[in-house]
């Protein structure tokens, strides 16, 4: 008979169940769109750094020359698109994507340094590059520090 | 010119996902700040045992632009030191080998934070 099955289906849960499980499905979808982002921009970013390698390799540098040369264009790449405020854009989509990469560390230096450029050239700019950088150089140079440390006691 | 580009694009690509998840999966407080530390630190740590190496054989720019890489260079540098100078090259092994990036971000950041103003 028509119209039989427009009966609205009955429903065993209470608003407050239904609220519980909203709750605990909602964010899933997230992380993997994050995720996917995430990997493309990253993923991206990576290879440009790898074709940028590849040429500076056939300018006739070496492989760790050429590997180091890169990097430091991919800062280059990363300080300018983030002064233009191009880089930030592409932040909200990339998440990770844009901030693991040494693009995202360039970005991580200009962007306080900008922000705080009118309270001067020194404690402005010169103090506020070092807002994220500061961190990643003292925990990665000590580090280093205790690696040379250990090895050297092991040998 | 297009070696390695695939490669690059997958180890980077699952580098920067593994960042992601440690933001989507932690406290708010995790910020950007706290990933980038993480991850020179990781790298450091995982290049020391020998275990990121074969990251950057495999997948090139994809090891060593993630910042995993600035730390994987930074050991590499002060086992390097170690093994050439004795105990003094700790000290100085690692930032030697990082002093190319170290001194780019410096310069190249403060440049353009100089040159460009911030938006609205």
């Amino acid at each position: 008979m028509p119209g039989q099955n427009l009966r609205p289906p009955t429903i065993a849960v209470t608003p407050q169940d239904y609220q519980d499980l909203t709750k605990k499905l909602t964010p899933k979808p997230t992380i993997v769109r994050n995720s996917f982002w995430a990997f493309m921009v990253g993923g991206a970013i990576c290879a440009l750094g790898q074709v940028i390698i590849n040429l500076f390799a056939a300018a006739g540098l070496g492989r760790q020359e050429a590997s180091t040369a890169a990097t430091a264009s991919m800062i280059l790449l990363g300080a300018l698109l983030t002064g233009i405020g191009v880089y930030d854009e592409i932040g909200k989509y990339a998440g990770a994507g844009s901030i693991v990469p040494v693009t995202g560390f360039a970005n991580s230096i200009v962007a306080p340094a900008l922000e705080f450029k009118r309270e001067g050239y020194v404690l402005g700019v010169g103090a506020r590059l070092f807002t994220v950088a500061g961190p990643v150089l003292v925990f990665g140079i000590s580090t280093s520090i205790v690696v040379g440390m250990v090895y050297y006691l092991w040998h | 010119m297009f070696e390695m580009v695939v490669s690059a694009f997958l180890v980077g690509g699952v580098i920067c996902v593994l960042g992601q998840l440690l933001m989507d999966l932690t406290k708010p407080s995790f910020t950007p700040a706290h990933v980038l530390v993480t991850f020179v630190t990781g790298g450091a740590i995982l290049g020391a045992l020998g275990w990121y190496r074969p990251l950057v054989d495999i997948g090139g720019a994809g090891a060593t632009i993630p910042l995993s890489g600035f730390g994987y260079i930074l050991a590499k540098g002060a086992i390097e030191g170690v093994s050439q100078r004795g105990f003094i090259g700790a000290f100085s092994g690692g930032v030697e080998a990082a002093a190319v990036g170290i001194a780019a971000a410096v310069l190249f950041g403060y440049l353009v934070s100089v040159t460009f103003n911030p938006k609205g």
